[in-house]
């Protein structure tokens, strides 16, 4: 997929309009894995409106995201940036053997306390 | 009263206790918790893309079980009741997703955001009601500082949450303040735990669970409750001095049927 349908397609699937942020920076400033990101929530917002997806699509930023929707309540423009995370996550493991996470990964990943929630929200973002 | 009760994937396993307190306590309001048959997981986290649609479908076969019975559905995790009533929310917003799930059911009557889902918090608020509660304390928590921690998945997207305040929340304080216990509110209440990133960056979890449970000692906690199996796990396996239990654990214990349970 060339690089102007990729962008279409992360924004039909997010329902996105990055054109609406209008540069506050409370999306990054309210994130909880902004220190472990590499691209944070404001700039996977620039960079999709300005075309350069073939970035994010290769950062481990992807699998930062925990899905808490802090970004998403609180952005003062109804952005939503975590949908474009979503969706750019979504267009990178959609492809034959690109998942984050196998289930061979797993055993080595648990301890017996850790809740069957956690694996299961893991698979649902990782892998297809 | 009967309701359609959805407990989930880990309430019958690591969370065997929210699940217990939750159905005992409600037997001991007058709420008969009614298990859908042949339910499935609901995947623990909903995912946002409009064009994902087998993901979502077990969150639509719950729900149209409890409309098919004419009750409303309630679920006790903050994981499923934030899938499922984001699920139902897309059924009724997403004209496109839900001709595409009701295709793939091929069900008789297809299924059109009619089910009302709520949180058991909601079902004691709204259903039952904080002061008929109240009533049936028999060994009141006399004035434990307890912090009610909400998390993530409860209260937030809140346009479609719509539980409470997303940013000022007191479902969980008037709950407290029921059961004789003294709420006590603290700043990150509403703020991830780390959620499923435990297992692939336990730092992660870590930086964020902590700063949870310390801000709650930092306002006078002396024990935490959460709706939540994996907020439940983050802060304990992170290392929290105070206790954290399930908000059920203490409802059962204010009811006084806790002793009589064993897991």
């Amino acid at each position: 997929m060339n690089n102007k349908n990729l962008r279409e397609e992360v924004l039909r699937i997010s329902g996105v309009n990055p054109k609406k942020c209008m540069r506050c920076g409370k999306c990054s400033a309210t994130c909880p894995a902004y220190d472990e990101m590499e691209y944070h929530p404001h700039q996977f917002v620039y960079m999709v409106e300005s075309g350069d997806i073939s970035s994010l699509l290769d950062s481990e930023s992807l699998y930062r995201c925990l899905s808490c929707f802090a970004c998403i309540d609180r952005c003062p423009r109804n952005v939503e940036p975590a949908k474009l995370v979503e969706a750019i996550r979504l267009s990178k493991i959609r492809k034959q053997g690109a998942n984050h996470m196998t289930a061979n990964d797993v055993p080595a990943l648990l301890d017996e306390d850790m809740p069957q929630q956690a694996i299961v929200s893991a698979f649902r973002k990782y892998s297809k | 009263m009967k309701v359609s009760y959805f407990p989930g994937c880990t309430l019958k396993n690591k969370a065997k206790v929210l699940d217990l307190y939750a159905r005992k306590s409600a037997e001991v309001l007058g709420v008969t918790l009614e298990e859908i048959d042949n339910w499935q997981c609901c995947g623990g986290v909903f995912t946002t893309a409009r064009d994902e649609v087998a993901t979502k479908l077990s969150s639509v076969r719950a729900l149209m079980a409890a409309r098919d019975s004419g009750q409303p559905l309630v679920t006790v995790c903050s994981a499923c009741h934030n899938v499922i009533k984001q699920t139902n929310n897309a059924m009724i917003s997403d004209a496109e997703f839900a001709d595409k799930a009701n295709r793939y059911l091929s069900c008789d009557s297809p299924y059109a955001g009619d089910a009302k889902v709520y949180h058991y918090l909601e079902m004691l608020r709204d259903l039952v009601g904080f002061d008929a509660l109240k009533e049936k304390v028999v060994n009141p928590l006399n004035g434990k500082k307890i912090a009610a921690y909400y998390g993530c998945l409860l209260l937030r997207p809140g346009s479609v949450m719509k539980m409470d305040d997303p940013e000022n929340p007191t479902i969980m304080e008037d709950m407290l303040r029921a059961l004789g216990g003294d709420a006590v509110i603290c700043g990150k209440r509403n703020e991830c735990c780390g959620g499923y990133i435990a297992m692939e960056s336990p730092t992660l979890a870590k930086k964020s669970s902590n700063s949870v449970v310390e801000n709650a000692i930092a306002a006078g906690a002396e024990m935490i409750i959460t709706a939540c199996p994996l907020c439940r796990y983050n802060l304990i396996k992170n290392g929290s001095p105070i206790p954290v239990v399930y908000f059920t654990e203490i409802l059962a214990e204010a009811l006084g049927i806790k002793e009589d349970i064993h897991e």
